[in-house]
């Protein structure tokens, strides 16, 4: 029998794996340009300044981008509040309670929520935190006249303004309605119309503590008008992260071997115990991983921050005020015609990514141990 | 069904006189969902003696094992029927929580599974600390005193905060053993405890078994005739989720009453 011939075959072969070779190196190759880029455009422009100075008026060289380094780690701060305890427990019951049922509805929740466009969770904490929060006019109350129906409000700047308040004035004060109610020195929004005589007819007036104990206690009254704030930035990143970590720590929960959990329940430990000291304990690293990932991939979005966080030159001192954050920074800088900004932005990008990466590393890090099951 | 009166007396007056049964399991049926994994069962399982079940795979055993402790109830499509009385007192009374019963009932596990997180000691002191024990001389004499009972003391007294999975497969079986016997149980359940052992780690757990029963009732679920034969005082054949027959282990490997233990304990089927 003579050999056939299989030079067709080989070559077939060959072509599909050197194919299939190219395309998997075409994967590095956008992170390679990144860093190419970064590194060169944005290197010579990372010094100290840039960490400690607040940004130069234009025309001006230096400064650096201090206010949004720490805005971002004051936003990863508040999103890590609220996302790592709800998604942990939210993990924990997906994993450990709960029937399938409502499991399987939680779980097809959470996935729908992962997909949402980062800038839909920012138009919905836009209206839910920063419109509410927008009122016209935001005053300290300085005098009442229930008799004439005025009352004197004073701006922080010390100008003051005089509001007509009737009968149809909606008054939320402590659901009382009655004008005397309001006491000197209240923190208030009022929300007015001009009236024929010139003179403000308020539609309502509210104590800025209005919107529930949490918010009344965290949002100081402020000086700007506005709604945006870095709590409003902070709800949205750890709206976002909820599903993220409630997901990946289900995930990690699975993989604790059920002998574990039996192991505990025959030795007479409680259910609850079992959970946080025996199954908690063995996927910890699992748990600790998921949540550094939500945070790196929260730490870059730019669109939800847009409208809630909004950006900030200077310092915030209040989670009440707008705050600056790297990648609003870095978008500000970018679309700026100055060339001084742009090198401030490719430095910005730079230690953006340099602060993910540093993430990631650090979860490769802690999964390195080799006493955990491969988690 | 057992055939001697004397293997199943009447519930005793006093259940808690010395002779009596550690454990009196009367009609007891298990069922996953609409199948029945255990038929009508009826056996009295006798303190400090080691009892077998032996049986082939999916004869029920491992479900009758963990109805004692109630272990089965972590299933949710599982359900009982029947009673089961630990030293007279009813284990599914609507007053008794399964923790409870589970703390006198303690289980080993076909598969060790010493906690990874935890030392060696740590694993053993684990039942007692979560329960609330924290004084440290109670800890320490508890933690002594279950290792020497599962021979394991000599092995690991100077390595007690090495992480519990350095141990070899049948010292953290041990190891297990030691964690179940810490929180001092009243009877002792054994999935299968070494079958996932070399001869010479089934060799020390059997001695161990047999060197328990004088502080504690052990009952043991065992694919292995052998070690049912060497290790327990009495044996229980189940076959198709019913107990076909329970007695002296010498009797049911010698002269057993039914046919199909004989065909059974003879490797004939199963």
């Amino acid at each position: 029998m003579t050999a056939p011939n299989h030079n067709w075959r080989k070559f077939k072969n060959a072509f599909m794996q050197t194919l299939a070779f190219v395309c998997a190196i075409l994967v590095a190759v956008p992170l390679v340009l990144v860093f190419y880029h970064l590194i060169k455009e944005g290197f010579t422009s990372i010094n100290w300044a840039f960490f400690t100075q607040l940004q130069k008026p234009v025309g001006e060289s230096g400064g650096g981008m201090a206010n949004a380094i720490v805005g971002t780690f004051v936003l990863l701060a508040q999103a890590a509040l609220i996302g790592v305890p709800v998604g942990v427990l939210g993990g924990v019951f997906l994993s450990e309670y709960g029937g399938t049922k409502l499991n399987w509805w939680i779980r097809f929740a959470a996935d729908i929520l992962n997909g949402v466009p980062s800038i839909t969770w920012g138009i919905v904490v836009w209206a839910l935190l920063v419109v509410p929060l927008t009122a016209p006019f935001r005053g300290t109350v300085k005098s009442v006249d229930a008799a004439e129906h005025l009352v004197t409000v004073q701006t922080p700047a010390g100008d003051t303004q005089e509001f007509k308040a009737d009968a149809n004035t909606r008054l939320k004060l402590n659901g009382k309605g009655q004008l005397d109610s309001l006491n000197q020195g209240t923190d208030v929004m009022i929300w007015y119309r001009q009236g024929n005589d010139n003179t403000l007819l308020a539609d309502s007036i509210s104590p800025s503590g209005l919107w529930g104990i949490f918010i009344a206690t965290i949002i100081k009254w402020h000086n700007s008008v506005s709604g945006f704030s870095a709590l409003a930035g902070g709800v949205v990143l750890g709206l976002m992260m909820i599903p993220l970590v409630m997901r990946t720590t289900e995930e990690v929960l699975q993989l604790v071997p059920g002998g574990y959990r039996e192991a505990a329940l025959a030795l007479g430990i409680a259910k609850w115990k079992t959970i946080v000291q025996i199954v908690i304990r063995t996927a910890l690293k699992g748990i600790v991983t998921g949540v550094m990932l939500a945070l790196a991939r929260v730490a870059g979005e730019t669109a939800p921050l847009l409208f809630t966080a909004l950006g900030n030159q200077n310092w915030t001192h209040s989670l009440a005020e707008p705050i600056a954050a790297m990648p609003l920074q870095i978008f500000a800088y970018a679309i700026s015609p100055y060339d001084d900004w742009h090198r401030q932005a490719w430095a910005g990008a730079l230690v953006l990514l340099l602060l993910v990466l540093s993430i990631n590393i650090m979860v490769r890090f802690l999964t390195r141990d080799r006493f955990q099951p491969k988690i | 069904m057992p055939d001697s009166p004397n293997q199943m007396p009447k519930a005793a007056p006093d259940a808690r006189s010395a002779n009596s049964p550690a454990l009196t399991v009367r009609h007891l049926s298990v069922f996953f969902g609409k199948s029945a994994a255990v038929k009508n069962v009826s056996l009295d399982i006798t303190r400090h003696a080691v009892t077998a079940i032996i049986g082939p795979s999916g004869c029920g055993k491992s479900t009758f094992l963990r109805a004692l402790n109630r272990m089965h109830e972590l299933n949710p499509e599982a359900r009982m029927e029947g009673e089961i009385h630990l030293f007279g007192d009813d284990i599914y009374s609507r007053t008794v929580e399964s923790v409870t019963v589970r703390r006198r009932v303690g289980m080993v596990f076909q598969k060790s599974n010493p906690f990874p997180t935890m030392s060696i000691v740590e694993n053993v002191t684990v039942g007692l600390r979560l329960n609330g024990v924290r004084e440290r001389k109670i800890l320490a004499e508890r933690t002594e005193q279950s290792l020497r009972m599962a021979a394991l003391w000599d092995e690991v007294k100077d390595r007690l905060n090495a992480p519990a999975i350095s141990l070899s497969g049948g010292q953290q079986q041990r190891l297990c053993i030691a964690r179940a016997l810490a929180v001092q149980p009243e009877v002792l359940l054994m999935d299968e405890p070494a079958s996932a052992l070399d001869p010479l780690a089934t060799a020390k757990i059997e001695d161990l078994i047999v060197s328990l029963k004088k502080d504690y009732t052990i009952v043991i679920v065992t694919h292995n005739m052998q070690q049912a034969a060497r290790a327990s005082d009495f044996t229980a054949f189940f076959y198709l989720g019913e107990l076909v027959e329970f007695g002296p282990t010498a009797k049911i490997f010698t002269s057993p009453a039914q046919k199909r233990t004989e065909d059974y304990v003879t490797g004939r089927f199963g």
